[in-house]
């Protein structure tokens, strides 16, 4: 499974990077960490005729957290999220969904925006995007521009991203103390891609009843989803049996997933309804440092 | 393209297409055949190898993309002619059959073992997850890599600290 | 004074190691020639076919490319102008014949990786490159995607026969026609399991040379049979079998798939002579996954007699093989053991078994560690679990009813028609086993937690017994030099594909020879140079087969050195001894040093010839817990007990089960090659076809006995490696019944995965709602 030939260019300059994927009529790829586009070359499924290596550009690199939430630069590694102390306080949502992502080696080279641009249905970033309102920056030849996580993922592999265009960071809004998280996730096997995984969390209001329910669901759809109708259930709510089992059914309702080699349609509606029970379940009980 | 990295505390230079993989380039260009490809597409870890002290899948690096990196490969793992710790390790507890997996899961471990050297049996097995075996079925692979713990510790560390199962 | 060894049997460090640890190992792909070209091979992606036309014409003028090879070239290029088809090595009966595979597709494609034109160019890259020029019309035909459209017969893969059925064998014993009549209870079930492979983690390769001047051709990447394949080759290129050499090296797993004959065995030679350089090829493993054989996809409709105290008195039945498009070297092997082995090491009198081989457009079959044997204890051991609840009678207690006793050894199981096979199991006591198993697991204790549900998973156990076949005849060959500098070095027949043949050869070569391990400079394998006729490794055969063969050559060179010694001591040969290893003493302790006994080399040949098999057997039990709602099931615990006879190294042994076990719960519950319903396979890629991690099944032990020795070879040893697998499917699925009783959950079909459990669940929550 040997590539097809194409060319290479490591640009030292975002805006040369830009210009470089700008040139080549939508033949040029952008490549970050490889570990999902180069699989896609060896299969011969992708055959672009210029790579841009965004390697050498490290202001792509930055995790910063602010009042404004926590940005992540388009090149910052699985890795780099897991070894960053700062984020089990900052996002400990991100920091759980990305010890899920693939195996060890992976994650040393693995990227954030690579993940984002690649959009498969069942990776953790995406969902963890979606499920957190996320922001995401990119710049293409006509300027940069801000693309809501919601109006990102258009489907199975494809994104609101222009050929031109290179995601810079993606923004995940600030993450107050006292936030109530889980993330559930059921693979094959360890490190597979999820049969499905649900993102949750919540605060509390004063009573402790639940309010800003998110629920993120990933693997059952052509892209991540926000489970509208189960946070539904919950909002203004207690979290107890009850209602964690109505989210459970709710969530399961309102998905529509495929049959396909790995699973049936009806074992992954009823799945991400598990994961959203066990998710809403793990955040109930969760030790608040 | 010219690439010039370090391979095994070597500088090299290599003149390869841009979309040979750093597993080929190793193993054709620099005859260090000890990397093994076994899927091509990242799935099985034969191909593991250290790029600047992470353990990286070599088939899904462009050999271009190693330029100035340092790369050590299962050949620079052991000096001259004696095994390693973790190699002798390997052969005390039979970690390994018909030794194509073996390198890929001795740069893994070689690597997790520096950073972690008090890791758990839970632990080894999760990072050993992304290196496939078809022969040994793991068990003696996680008890090696364990039992070479103590190789990696910090020598002058107190002595009587139990070792996590 | 006599050195006494007792290499055989101490668990001593493999010496291949050495190599492997420091990735000094040289597979084929390692290897490199000056002028080498690169070949890819371009394969069908349609399942069934009509070839109307091939144009190569685009990709011979890419740069790069030296030729392109099809089946107009391979005729071309043949002496009798034809296509040379692979071969049947085992079960090779004249109904096989129309159905063996052209080694490059003319008129037809049957399957999907089906090899339509052979690209020769700089570099795999450009080769890789051409495929995707070269442009083929393939007018597609209605796909037989099933043994159900097999058998309707409207598709037909080979339109002369009239007929899908490649062949059907019967298992027969007694009469089970009067046994089934008169019997107190009788149970009917159907059981189905599903296509898988072998995937070792190497891909195959090959390197040919040809030397046109000295008309020699050498071919490197040969495994496993390489004396068979060599005068296949030999046969297929005009060529006498001394022309060809064929080299093993380093070999990165086997477990039956590797080294059997392949079109790429000829296809990759012919471009060699063809183009007049040396040419190599590695397969990528997409084109692995639909081209090395696959196996294990099996049904069955049978039917269990048993007295109402469970002693069973007869097994009849249908198995359906779905065998894939062609009939290649051994692809009859696993069907016909589902037969002749699904009694299993239990005693049953009265079996009237067949099986079907119904050909299909998918990728042919053949033996796969274990082959038939998974399958159908799988089968059986599922019916017995089925019974014990019917009959309301112990598992264990079934079994232990049931069991061929010790005494009753040799024990004759079924016949085999056609291609009269007759068998016998030939010793051991199945008993301890059994016993030593349960005691291993807790059975006692743990049996109280079966069934019940504990934070929310709800736990089970599964207890089953098993027999290995092994030793297959027959013959083996070994050679072993006395050196000048006194060392020995062992040439065998077997092939080594990782199991550690290398160190195990040295243990048993040393003992006989009285000297120790040091002395033996190396064992060198497989290689069809190395010894004058040779067979290979499979069917569990290297340590009896090869062991003996050394046993054989060891006798053989020390008659030899006395024989020697006697003229240059001047006495009679009887009168010398052979000491220390390394001198020959005469009477009056008159010695001369070995190596100066002759001028050069001693060497002499051994044989060991067999017609029976050997029978490793043992018992395996299993505790899992399964999460109802995920349908994820963990093994809390998985032993095997395996008695092998004799052990040669207990460290390789005990690694051998470990590793076939994990192969085995990979076959429960995860591994699956799938189709749709045009032949297309849909498990492409390693993220699709999903074996073990080192995650998945961490708590596996193995206890190997050697009690038993097996009284048809010298060593006393039964083949050893495949118990493991052979009956993991039927445990998993009878502990998975076990934990999910409640919910009434019968699984007749593998894999287990989480989604088909949950399935399971659900059916019977259903079928347990009032109406």
């Amino acid at each position: 499974m040997k590539m097809p030939p194409f060319e290479y260019a490591c640009p030292t300059t975002l805006s040369e990077a830009v210009a470089l994927l700008a040139s080549h009529d939508g033949e040029a790829k952008a490549l970050a960490g490889g570990q999902s586009l180069v699989p896609m070359l060896a299969f011969r499924l992708a055959q672009p005729a210029l790579l841009v290596d965004l390697r050498k550009l490290a202001e792509l690199r930055e995790i910063k957290i602010s009042a404004d939430g926590v940005r992540l630069g388009a090149m910052v590694r699985w890795r780099d999220i897991l070894d960053d102390r700062r984020l089990d306080t900052a996002h400990p949502l991100l920091k759980a969904a990305v010890a899920e992502v693939a195996h060890y080696q992976i994650r040393n080279r693995g990227t954030v925006g690579g993940s984002l641009a690649h959009a498969d249905p069942a990776a953790e970033m995406p969902g963890i995007a979606v499920t957190c309102e996320a922001e995401i920056s990119v710049v293409g030849k006509s300027g940069s521009r801000v693309i809501r996580a919601a109006e990102f993922f258009h489907g199975p592999l494809m994104t609101a991203l222009a050929a031109d265009e290179i995601i810079v960071d993606v923004r995940l809004p600030a993450w107050p103390p006292g936030r109530r998280w889980g993330f559930q996730e059921f693979a094959r096997r360890r490190g597979d891609f999820a049969l499905a995984a649900a993102a949750v969390f919540y605060d509390e209001d004063a009573s402790g009843k639940a309010r800003n329910v998110h629920v993120g669901a990933i693997g059952v759809a052509d892209r991540p989803l926000r489970l509208h109708a189960a946070e539904a259930v919950l909002n203004g709510q207690f979290i107890d049996e009850d209602t964690i089992g109505k989210a459970e059914a709710a969530a399961s309702a309102s998905v529509n997933p495929q049959d396909d080699i790995h699973a049936s349609a009806a074992y992954r509606r009823a799945l991400v309804g598990t994961m959203v029970e066990r998710a809403l379940k793990a955040a109930r009980s969760r030790e608040m440092g | 393209m010219s690439v010039r990295f370090e391979v095994n505390g070597k500088q090299v230079e290599v003149d390869v297409e841009p979309r040979m993989t750093l597993a080929d380039c190793l193993r054709h260009e620099l005859r260090l055949t000890g990397t093994h490809v076994g899927c091509e597409h990242g799935v099985c870890g034969t191909c593991t190898v250290i790029a600047d002290g992470a353990a990286v899948r070599s088939c899904l690096m462009l050999a271009v993309q190693a330029e100035g990196s340092r790369i050590v490969t299962v050949e620079g793992l052991s000096d001259g002619e004696e095994l390693s710790p973790l190699q002798k390790s390997f052969r005390r507890h039979h970690a390994l059959q018909c030794g194509f997996c073996t390198p890929g899961m001795l740069t893994t471990a070689h690597v997790l073992l520096s950073e972690e050297p008090d890791c758990d049996a839970t632990r080894v097995r999760e990072v050993l997850s992304g290196n496939l075996c078809r022969c040994t079925g793991y068990i003696s692979i996680v008890e090696a890599v364990l039992d070479a713990r103590a190789d990696y510790r910090p020598k002058d560390r107190a002595t009587g600290v139990a070792d996590k199962p | 004074m006599r050195t006494v060894n007792s290499l055989i049997g101490s668990a001593i460090e493999r010496r291949e190691d050495l190599r492997f640890l420091r990735g000094r190992g040289e597979y084929v792909d390692d290897l490199l020639r000056h002028d080498l070209l690169h070949a890819a091979i371009l394969r069908s992606s349609v399942a069934h076919g009509r070839i109307r036309a091939i144009d190569v014409s685009a990709a011979r003028a890419l740069a790069g490319v030296h030729a392109v090879i099809t089946a107009k070239e391979v005729r071309a290029g043949q002496p009798d102008n034809g296509i040379p088809r692979v071969p049947m090595r085992l079960q090779p009966l004249p109904e096989f014949e129309p159905v063996g595979q052209p080694v490059i597709a003319e008129s037809k494609v049957r399957y999907v990786g089906e090899a339509l034109a052979v690209v020769l160019a700089v570099s795999a890259a450009v080769a890789e490159d051409a495929l995707g020029l070269i442009e083929v019309d393939i007018e597609p035909l209605p796909a037989v995607a099933d043994r159900h459209m097999s058998a309707k017969g409207s598709a037909l893969l080979f339109e002369e026969r009239g007929s899908n059925l490649a062949i059907k064998f019967h298992a027969l014993r007694g009469d089970a026609a009067t046994t089934f009549k008169n019997a107190p209870y009788v149970r009917r079930e159907s059981f189905r399991t599903q296509r898988h492979m072998a995937l070792p983690m190497e891909p195959r390769g090959l390197l040919a040379q040809w030397d046109a001047a000295r008309g020699k051709l050498t071919l490197y990447g040969a495994a496993k049979v390489l004396f068979f394949n060599r005068r296949t080759l030999a046969r297929q290129m005009g060529l006498p079998e001394s022309a060809i050499e064929l080299i093993e090296n380093d070999v990165g797993g086997g477990f039956g798939a590797r080294g059997e004959f392949y079109p790429e065995d000829f296809l990759i030679p012919f471009a060699a002579r063809h183009t007049g350089r040396p040419v190599k090829w590695t397969e990528d493993r997409r084109e692995h996954l639909m081209t090395v054989n696959h196996a294990r996809e099996a049904e069955c409709d049978v039917e269990i007699a048993c007295m109402r105290d469970g002693t069973i008195l007869g097994l009849r039945g249908h198995a359906y093989v779905d065998v894939g498009a062609y009939m290649r070297t051994n692809g009859a092997v696993g069907a016909r053991n589902i037969a002749q082995f699904m009694s299993g090491p239990y005693r049953i009198e009265n079996i009237d078994i067949d099986v079907s081989l119904m050909l299909t457009n998918k990728t042919p079959v053949g033996t796969y560690r274990g082959p038939g044997r998974f399958e159908t204890d799988f089968f059986r051991e599922r019916l017995l679990d089925i019974v014990a609840g019917d009959l309301g009678i112990d598992r264990v207690e079934l079994r232990r009813r049931n069991l061929v006793p010790h005494r009753a050894m040799p024990y004759p199981i079924a016949t085999i028609t056609p291609f009269e096979s007759k068998d016998e199991l030939d010793s051991g006591d199945y008993q301890t086993t059994l016993d030593l198993c349960l005691r291993e697991i807790g059975w006692q204790e743990k049996s109280k937690l079966a069934g019940k549900p504990i934070d929310g998973r709800y736990h089970g156990l599964a207890v089953g017994c098993f027999i290995e076949g092994g030793a297959a005849g027959p013959k083996e060959t070994a050679r072993i030099t006395l050196e000048p500098d006194g060392c020995f070095c062992v040439y065998v027949g077997s092939s080594a594909i990782g199991q550690g043949l290398e160190t195990a050869f040295a243990q048993i070569a040393a003992d006989a020879l009285e000297v120790p391990i040091a002395r033996i400079r190396g064992v060198f394998h497989g290689s069809t140079s190395y010894v004058s006729d040779g067979y290979g490794a499979y069917h569990s055969r290297s340590v009896v087969m090869g062991g003996s063969a050394i046993l054989a050559a060891a006798d053989n060179l020390r008659a030899e050195i006395r024989a020697g010694a006697a003229k240059r001591l001047g006495c009679a040969v009887a009168e010398v001894e052979i000491v220390e290893g390394d001198k020959a003493v005469g009477p009056g302790g008159k010695s001369v040093a070995l190596h100066a006994i002759c001028d050069g080399e001693v060497s002499a040949e051994g044989a060991f010839l067999n017609k029976k098999h050997t029978y490793t057997y043992g018992t395996h039990a299993a505790h899992v817990a399964v999460d109802p709602k995920l349908g994820h099931v963990e093994l809390i615990d998985y032993v095997v007990v395996e008695d092998c006879g004799r052990i040669i190294n207990p460290r390789t042994v005990h690694g051998q089960a470990i590793g076939s076990v994990v192969q085995g719960l990979g076959g429960a519950v995860m591994e699956h090659l799938q189709y749709d319903a045009e032949g297309q396979l849909l498990t492409g890629s390693l993220a699709d076809y999903l074996i073990p991690t080192a995650s998945d099944f961490p708590n596996i032990r193995a206890l190997v006995l050697e009690e038993h020795p097996s009284p048809i070879n010298p060593l006393g040893a039964k083949g050893a490696g495949e118990g493991g697998i052979i009956a993991a499917g039927g445990i998993m699925a009878n502990a998975i019944a076990d934990a999910l009783s409640e919910f009434d959950v019968e699984p007749r079909e593998l894999p287990l995965t989480p989604s088909r459990i949950w399935e399971l669940v659900q059916a019977g929550k259903e079928s347990k709602k009032p109406a």
